[in-house]
């Protein structure tokens, strides 16, 4: 089935007032739930295609498999539970809600993700991340547990050009692989405290046992400045 | 060592014997150039931008500005200007930012080009008697049409891609609530609702405000994505990718935090006074089918309801690119040339990447219809379109319609000083300071701009009605009708058009 009518029934599904859907089958379809508003519960059997839930503001999409190019792309509110792994720019420019992945993902993880008032989207890895990892990123939180991962990550420009939000990454991150702009801090009970809701509700979805993730054994990375460019110019 | 300071860029002087110390200079300066002293008006002009507010204000014609009034020793490799970047860098290290758009003199092209018409042979029309047809669709047009009969009935099956319908051909360009104050974007609004076309509301979401003009607007979403959510995509009776700027190619943007206040922050939906940073590239597009994805990710997003555009730099390789970019599903591709202006650029990009856009209008348009594919994607031309003469030429060398940007603030007092960047527009257009922005009122902003774009659209159809054509799709790449006057050979072919004379 191509993507745009399967979107159109769901959307219409959703605009009727249909509270579940499940997707059984699903071959790469991209855009499902993109744009879509409510608090739908949609169920993906199979792999999605790219820009999984773009713009989408409410609903929750859980996918039994890995996810494509792009899933959370400018996603407004709403969750993103993905059994698998996903490709590359996940949660790209997301304002709001959250994308949790069992696995790993690709490049460019979390990128520019940015907040405003009571929208503070969250990105929660199980597994571990390519490179550019939270680029640009201008607010909210990106978690990585590196399960199965030693060390967590292994890849270059964690943060580059970061001036907003955090990065926790569990266990120590080389300083060599942050990118300019991002800065290392000491990870606190008083993190953990803030963080402990977000760990438990990921390993719920996932079926893991929390205890192991109650620790201060995380690295922090924010921005060393919120005005990364400050300083690179001057006028004419 | 100190490097000393440079010469003054302008020298404001007053006329003693006509000045009656009305103190407007002094009120309407927002670069405090006027102080005074001893019931004496003194003067620095150290902070003169050359806005021209004051003069424009001085009821007696009191006031005088020179340019450049300190002269450097002539040389023609090292200008004044050559001369101070190195001075400016040599003691900041930095990157030279500036405002508005190329500055450095290049031949304009729209200049060497002219128009013709009718003589003896072929009646020219007047407009004043004969119907001009003006009005402008944007979007993919069918190759064919297919009808069934039905009972009598004529059908149409072919399923007609959404265009917007425009009674002129003249757009006006994004220019972002931010970069630019709300009174000013409303100004543009209520003047593009009155000549029935359509603005950009530029990077930055749609304020409140503008709600009441938004089946006017077109929505912009940058690789920053500010203000981008569903409602907002929803709002804009188009919807814009904008993947390069004329005035800046290949990089970024960046929107300082000082001018992130209250309602620009809630627009663009970001921190109060964080900086506001696009990205160079959105980094879900590394590739035309990535492009493409977006396209139809906005399209499905807005069930195909609206037409999509692509903004892109006029470059080197524009045709090719455009070609792409007609190949993703999207409506229309925005070309915007060298010249086109800017908030604030690096001066190195500002003056030296891309082309000029009538080249690149030309290098589209024979592209697209080479490869038989012209009637999938409107062509909207931007960048340094100062009047009707460059619209009509733009239009005879291949595009749809243009957007203007710069023209449309000089509608309402922009004098090109060139100093957006600063936040202190005393015309209240580049600033958020509220009272600069009181300055403009916006019924009264709207009636020049709409009067500028009426008076544009009367002399294009002036133009083509002396050239004996009745509508603007006969003008189209209708490149017999140009000529060039001193443009070599290699420009000429690229053009498609021949010299004066032949
Ligand atoms: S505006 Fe003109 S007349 Fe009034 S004080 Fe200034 S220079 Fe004198
Ligand atoms: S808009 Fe910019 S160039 Fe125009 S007057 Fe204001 S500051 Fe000067």
């Amino acid at each position: 089935m191509h993507y745009s009518p399967l979107n159109k029934m769901i959307r219409e599904a959703v605009a009727s007032g249909v509270k579940e859907i499940v997707l059984n089958n699903v071959l790469g379809q991209r855009f499902i739930g993109n744009g879509v508003r409510g608090d739908a519960k949609i169920t993906i059997n199979g792999v999605p295609g790219g820009d999984l839930g773009m713009f989408m503001s409410g609903p929750e999409c859980e996918v039994f498999g890995n996810a494509e190019h792009a899933p959370g792309n400018t996603m407004d509110y709403g969750s993103l539970i993905i059994h698998g792994s996903a490709g590359d720019a996940v949660a790209h420019s997301m304002r709001g809600g959250k994308v949790f992945v069992k696995g790993s993902i690709g490049y460019r993880g979390g990128i520019h993700m940015k907040e405003y008032e009571g929208k503070r989207p969250i990105l929660a890895i199980g597994g571990t991340s390519h490179a550019f990892l939270g680029e640009y990123m201008a607010g909210g939180l990106i978690l990585v547990l590196g399960i199965g991962q030693e060390p967590t990550i292994q890849d270059r420009g964690i943060g580059s050009g970061i001036h907003g939000g955090e990065i926790v990454i569990r266990g120590d991150v080389d300083e060599k692989l942050l990118g300019v702009g991002a800065k290392k801090v000491e990870f606190t009970e008083e993190d953990l405290k803030r963080l402990t809701p977000v760990i438990i509700d990921f390993c719920e979805r996932f079926d893991i046992d929390p205890s192991q993730f109650l620790d201060t054994n995380y690295s922090r990375i924010i921005p060393a400045s919120s005005r990364p460019f400050a300083g690179k110019y001057t006028w004419e | 060592m100190s490097l000393g300071s440079v010469p003054l860029k302008y020298k404001i002087s007053i006329d003693r014997d006509q000045c009656m110390k009305c103190m407007r200079c002094v009120d309407n300066c927002s670069y405090g150039v006027y102080r005074i002293e001893d019931d004496k008006i003194l003067i620095d002009s150290r902070k003169c931008t050359a806005c021209h507010r004051c003069i424009s204000m001085c009821p007696r014609d009191a006031i005088n500005l020179q340019e450049k009034p300190v002269d450097y020793r002539s040389h023609p490799l090292w200008t004044a200007e050559a001369r101070e970047d190195v001075i400016n860098q040599a003691r900041s290290g930095k990157i030279i930012l500036a405002g508005m758009g190329n500055a450095r003199d290049y031949p304009v092209i729209f200049d060497r080009l002219v128009l013709d018409a009718c003589q003896v042979t072929n009646p020219s029309i007047d407009p004043l008697r004969e119907p001009m047809e003006l009005r402008t669709y944007i979007g993919k047009k069918p190759a064919k049409l297919e009808f069934t009969k039905n009972n009598g009935d004529i059908d149409l099956t072919t399923k007609l891609a959404p265009n917007l319908k425009l009674d002129t051909p003249i757009m006006i360009g994004h220019m972002s609530y931010g970069a630019i104050s709300l009174n000013a974007q409303l100004s543009l609004a209520k003047a593009v609702a009155k000549t029935g076309t359509f603005m950009g509301t530029g990077e930055g979401g749609m304020h409140e405000a503008i709600y009441p003009y938004q089946d006017h607007t077109i929505v912009q979403i940058a690789s920053g994505r500010f203000g981008v959510d569903i409602d907002y995509l929803e709002r804009g009776a188009a919807i814009e990718i904008k993947v390069g700027q004329g005035a800046k190619p290949g990089i970024g943007g960046h929107l300082p935090g000082e001018k992130v206040c209250a309602d620009v922050s809630c627009t663009r939906m970001i921190p109060l006074g964080s900086d506001a940073i696009s990205p160079a590239p959105h980094h879900d597009i590394y590739s035309i089918e990535d492009l493409a994805q977006l396209v139809r990710s906005l399209k499905e997003a807005t069930n195909w309801e609206k037409p999509v555009f692509v903004k892109i730099a006029a470059v080197h390789n524009v045709a090719a690119i455009a070609a792409g970019i007609a190949r993703s599903d999207a409506d229309a591709v925005v070309v915007d040339g060298f010249k086109g202006g800017t908030g604030a650029a690096p001066k190195v990009f500002r003056d030296n990447v891309g082309i000029p856009i009538e080249a690149a209008i030309a290098a589209v348009d024979e592209k697209l219809n080479d490869q038989g594919i012209r009637n999938e994607v409107s062509l909207i031309a931007s960048g340094g379109i100062r009047n009707s003469a460059d619209i009509t030429k733009s239009i005879a060398l291949g595009a749809d319609a243009v957007y203007i940007g710069t023209a449309s603030l000089i509608a309402l007092g922009c004098r090109v000083c060139g100093n957006c960047y600063r936040g202190l527009c005393p015309w209240g257009i580049a600033t958020q300071k509220p009272e600069l922005v009181n300055r403009i009122d916006p019924e009264i902003g709207a009636e020049h701009v709409a009067n500028l774009i009426k008076a544009w659209t009367l002399e294009i159809s002036e133009l083509m009605g002396a050239a004996g054509l009745n509508s603007i799709e006969s003008l189209r790449g209708n490149r017999e009708r140009l000529r060039g006057y001193m443009l070599d050979q290699g420009l000429l072919d690229v053009l498609k058009i021949e010299s004066v004379g032949a």
